[in-house]
């Protein structure tokens, strides 16, 4: 099980001619809570610029810490430095967006594959032969894949290989980055599916992060949103999409486009105004109410906290329940489409 | 579309034969590259020449035995017996420009090699600690960039004595910033990239880390920098003994010299200005040809 | 029904790569669109739907390419034409809206110098008054603050705001076409839903005709009347949407709607097409689908199908296509 809890990640911004002096920090993530039962996916969706990837790079320390901690069942990462950070980096693993620029064009397939094989030590000899044949049959490749290069395979075939190499490993956890975003759309549902037979058969846990709604509540248990740094509302994925309570998570839904002309003609646009605000100078207060329709004086000084409105359904507006009201009056039940 | 050529398609995969690494795909692209072909002929031919200089050459180059046809308005042009003509010691010029190939070849070779190795390794330094030491290595090539190569040529021969050596160095200490600075910032672009995070989050140790995957992916800019580089090395060395830089031996044929010492004598013998300025300049152009092959084989933008 | 403005009649475009292979990009395409009118053109990477796009308004390269058939905007001969009638019809009767909205502003110029450019260029007017319907523009294309917004380089501005731009200056000099090629991609879904709603506006109001190539089929959904399904660098499918999307007939839209996920979680387990869109055979050995076909036969294979127009409406090209009112998914 994760556990995430109060993570901040803030990049300092500096300026300086011969000595860089620290002006300000982008708030990349600003206290983020997380928890992610065994063999469950958690997605973590918003849109560019929200801090989400960095979350998943904060959770393998692959980028500095400002406060919190993560612990993953009963090691804590976050308090790991150095060797013991390394080995344990294994248990927790990351596929990438990009399928062509998240594997060495100078490896062939089997060096990819073995990598985290020799650097653990996890087989020896000819069992590591033996091995990466059980990779390429699990994600589904040819073995003779094994003797050729990156540039060799096709974008969804990449995307197998990068997730071979982070089965090799072994992990416990995988941290999903936009996996199947840059993939053609008749390849990405052959990823999904992998991923999701792939934790039926391993029990992993998987932090997806995406921005892709409609992928996220097709694989995920538990849905977070996120916007400018932090978790605006999560709940479990079927009362996330048919009952959402944030005005962003509201927002986010309605854009969504669906490949269904009689649902796009019937349902509700609530366009949003403006841009992303820049995380390095947020908001006062709730940081959407710059965009939010509900905005009131409150929104602008006190900055609301996650709170619980029903068992696992928890959202960070001080008007939730106003709302609700308030679009359900006016149209009808269907919130979202 | 191109993608289709390059792309194998599933039910080819098991076939090993066909693994093509991106070294073995580059190799292919130079040899069925024309400029590599003829830059790689132009170099090639130079080289033999430098070689066995001392089979090809019809005299020795130092002997001045025909220094009684030299008249101050009349240097004996192009004939049987010197095809390349005499220079204005009474030398034969065919030898000297054949042995001259060795000094101006070597020197060329010579100082851009030091050069590239030097900078690569402050480079790769700098980029593999990042930090102060980076900041150090950084500040350290920016005044090495501001010194004036010429300057710097006249310093070396006044320090050593005029040789072939102050050529060199000459030649290679500004080269040292230029590579040093191309493998560093390589080396940072490289570091972005997800790959690299991948072998981080894998748990690969930090030494592996720069040496199997950032280093290996970052050498292709140096490769074709050096490659067209040399043709510029081989001018440079080429200008500073023009200059009168070169061994303190006026004996020793160097191209550059040659053609220094004949500037005065245009009119009178046009032939000791045209043939080590026509060696200068195909030499060149061969190294040129083929760094350019070099280019067009590692860049990625320009791959089919 | 009015006459279409735009009518594509069995275009081909074929490039020539290196080692003298042919590629045939786009290979016997036909639609049309009207005057106010959007027509979707929906397809994987490299199906040819891009460049298609760049053909109509002749910015594919001269070198290497060859291009045959006919393209009539407004009855005028565009294949062919010379690089000066083409910057007159590129300027003021059709305008292209691209992906990326940053590698297309020209990063050194303010929008406003940018806007004001082609406004001068293709209106003749003055720099004040190319000036005021520069801030116009942006204000139609929803950049609050206009008269400032024009004194910023493009670097200055977000995503979805360039993009907003772009817009504006597709209609600087108020085309009666635009082709937008893949327009949101690259945007965030709020900015999305922005976007094609700022389009949706413009084709309503200005009348304008709007091809719109995406490989989105949300997108296509919400804003097409009509979709053409390419494959391979051919229409496999046309229809009306309501029809495409309710009755899917060929095995490739119909594959593409069952691997995507539906927001409304309308689909239990998705499935995918085997195989990747470079797993083709050339049209000329049967269809280029044959490989992925999951009601692949005998008959596939040996020579291409036609492109029929089938009797419930829209065009098709499958020897055995699934039945007319079998939808994909089954409904929420």
């Amino acid at each position: 099980m994760l556990q995430v809890r109060n993570l901040q990640v803030h990049f300092p911004i500096k300026k300086g001619l011969v000595f860089d002096r620290t002006v300000g920090a982008v708030r990349a993530v600003d206290g983020v809570d997380l928890t992610i039962p065994r063999s469950t996916t958690l997605g973590l969706v918003g849109e560019s610029g929200c801090g989400k990837s960095t979350v998943g790079k904060a959770i393998l320390r692959l980028v500095p810490l400002t406060a919190g901690t993560v612990t993953f069942d009963n090691l804590e990462l976050s308090a790991l430095q150095n060797e013991e950070l390394r080995k344990a980096r294994r248990h927790v693993q990351m596929i990438f967006q990009d399928p062509y620029a998240s594997l060495n064009p100078r490896q062939n397939v089997e060096s990819i594959i073995t990598e985290p094989i020799r650097t653990h030590q996890l087989r020896t000899g000819a069992a590591v032969h033996q091995r990466v044949n059980e990779l390429l049959d699990s994600v589904g490749l040819p073995r003779g894949a094994a003797s050729r290069y990156p540039h060799e395979f096709s974008g969804g075939q990449r995307q197998r290989i990068g997730i071979a190499r982070a089965l090799a490993a072994e992990p416990d956890l995988i941290i999903a980055d936009e996996p199947v975003s840059a993939l053609d759309v008749s390849i990405q549902a052959q990823v999904i599916n992998l991923l999701a037979d792939l934790q039926e058969q391993l029990g992993l846990t998987y932090l997806l992060i995406s921005h892709d709604l409609a992928v996220v509540r097709h694989i995920s248990d538990t849905v977070a949103v996120m916007y400018l740094g932090a978790i605006v509302e999560t709940a479990p994925a079927e009362t996330l999409y048919t009952n959402p309570q944030h005005p962003y998570t509201l927002a986010l839904l309605s854009a969504v486009p669906v490949p269904d002309p009689v649902v796009e003609d019937s349902r509700h646009r609530m366009v949003l105004q403006g841009d992303l605000p820049s995380p390095a100078n947020p908001p006062s207060g709730c940081r959407f109410h710059t965009r939010c329709a509900y905005a009131q004086r409150r929104c602008e000084q006190e900055r609301p906290v996650l709170r619980d409105l029903e068992p696992g359904h928890q959202v960070a507006c001080h008007f939730a329940e106003e709302i609700a009201v308030s679009i359900s009056a006016t149209r009808g039940g269907d919130v979202v489409l | 579309m191109s993608v289709l050529t390059r792309r194998q398609r599933a039910d080819q995969l098991d076939d090993p034969d066909v693994a093509n690494s991106l070294t073995r795909e580059a190799w292919r692209r130079i040899r069925q590259n024309p400029l590599a072909i003829v830059g790689g002929t132009i170099i090639v031919f130079f080289v033999l020449i430098a070689v066995f200089a001392p089979m090809l050459a019809p005299f020795n180059p130092r002997s001045n035995a025909w220094f009684d046809q030299i008249r101050p308005t009349s240097i004996p042009g192009p004939s049987r017996d010197h095809w390349f003509g005499l220079d204005e010691g009474g030398r034969d010029e065919l030898s000297r420009l054949i042995f001259g190939a060795r000094a101006s070849l070597m020197i060329g070779v010579l100082s851009l090699g030091i050069g590239a190795v030097a900078g690569a390794f402050f480079g790769l330094v700098a980029g593999a600690f990042g930090g102060w030491v980076d900041s150090l290595i950084m500040r350290l090539t920016d005044i090495l960039l501001a010194v004036p190569s010429l300057l710097l040529a006249l310093s070396v021969a006044a320090v050593i004595g005029q040789s072939q050596t102050a050529i060199v160095v000459a030649v290679a200490v500004p080269n040292i910033p230029l590579f040093a600075r191309m493998l560093r910032s390589s080396m940072l672009g490289e570091r972005q990239k997800d790959y690299v995070t991948s072998a981080t989050s894998v748990g690969v140790r930090r030494r592996s880390l720069v040496m199997r995957h950032v280093v290996p992916n970052s050498l292709a800019p140096m490769l074709v920098q050096a490659s067209l580089a040399l043709s510029t090395a081989i001018i440079d060395a080429a200008a500073l003994s023009f200059l009168g830089l070169g061994s303190a031996d006026p004996g020793v044929p160097e191209w550059g010299r040659m053609l220094a010492n004949t500037t005065r004598l245009l009119n009178v013998a046009p032939h000791l200005a045209i043939f080590p300025g026509v060696a200068i300049l195909i030499t060149a152009l061969g190294f040129n040809l083929f760094g350019e092959a070099v280019r067009e084989a590692l860049d990625p933008k320009l791959r089919r | 029904m009015s006459e279409p403005l735009l009518v594509v009649d069995d275009l081909h475009v074929t490039f020539k790569i290196h080692g003298g292979r042919a590629v045939r990009a786009v290979d016997g395409v036909s639609f049309a669109v009207r005057a106010g009118e959007t027509v979707g053109i929906v397809g994987e990477s490299g199906s040819g739907k891009s460049v298609t796009a760049l053909a109509i308004l002749g910015l594919l390269p001269s070198r290497g390419v060859t291009t045959s058939g006919s393209i009539l905007l407004n009855g005028q001969q565009l294949l062919g034409a010379s690089e000066h009638d083409m910057q007159d019809v590129r300027g003021r009767r059709a305008a292209m809206v691209f992906q990326d909205p940053m590698t297309s502003l020209n990063p050194v110029l303010t929008i406003g110098r940018q806007l004001t450019e082609t406004i001068t260029r293709h209106l003749g007017v003055k720099r004040d008054a190319a000036r005021d319907r520069a801030a116009e523009l942006l204000d139609r294309v929803g950049i609050p603050e206009p008269r400032q917004r024009l004194k910023n380089y493009p670097h200055q501005l977000s995503g979805g705001m360039r993009q907003r731009v772009m817009i504006a200056i597709a209609l600087a000099s108020d085309p009666a076409l635009i082709i937008a090629d893949e327009p949101t991609t690259a945007l965030d879904v709020t900015i999305q839903a922005q976007v094609l709603e700022l389009l949706r506006e413009v084709v309503r109001e200005s009348n304008t005709a709007l091809v719109m190539i995406t490989h989105d089929l949300g997108v296509i959904a919400g804003i097409c009347e009509s979709v053409n399904v390419m494959y391979s660098g051919r229409i496999v499918e046309s229809n009306e949407r309501h029809h495409l999307f309710a009755s899917p007939r060929h095995h490739y839209t119909r594959g593409l709607l069952a691997s995507v996920p539906r927001l409304d979680g309308a689909q239990g387990r998705l499935v995918p097409i085997p195989g990747s869109p470079s797993d083709v055979i050339a049209w000329s050995e049967g269809c280029a689908f044959a490989p992925r076909c999951p009601a692949v036969s005998d008959a596939c294979r040996g020579q291409a199908p036609e492109l029929v127009s089938s009797p419930e409406g829209g065009t098709l090209r499958c020897v055995q296509p699934a039945p007319v009112g079998m939808p994909v998914w089954s409904g929420r």
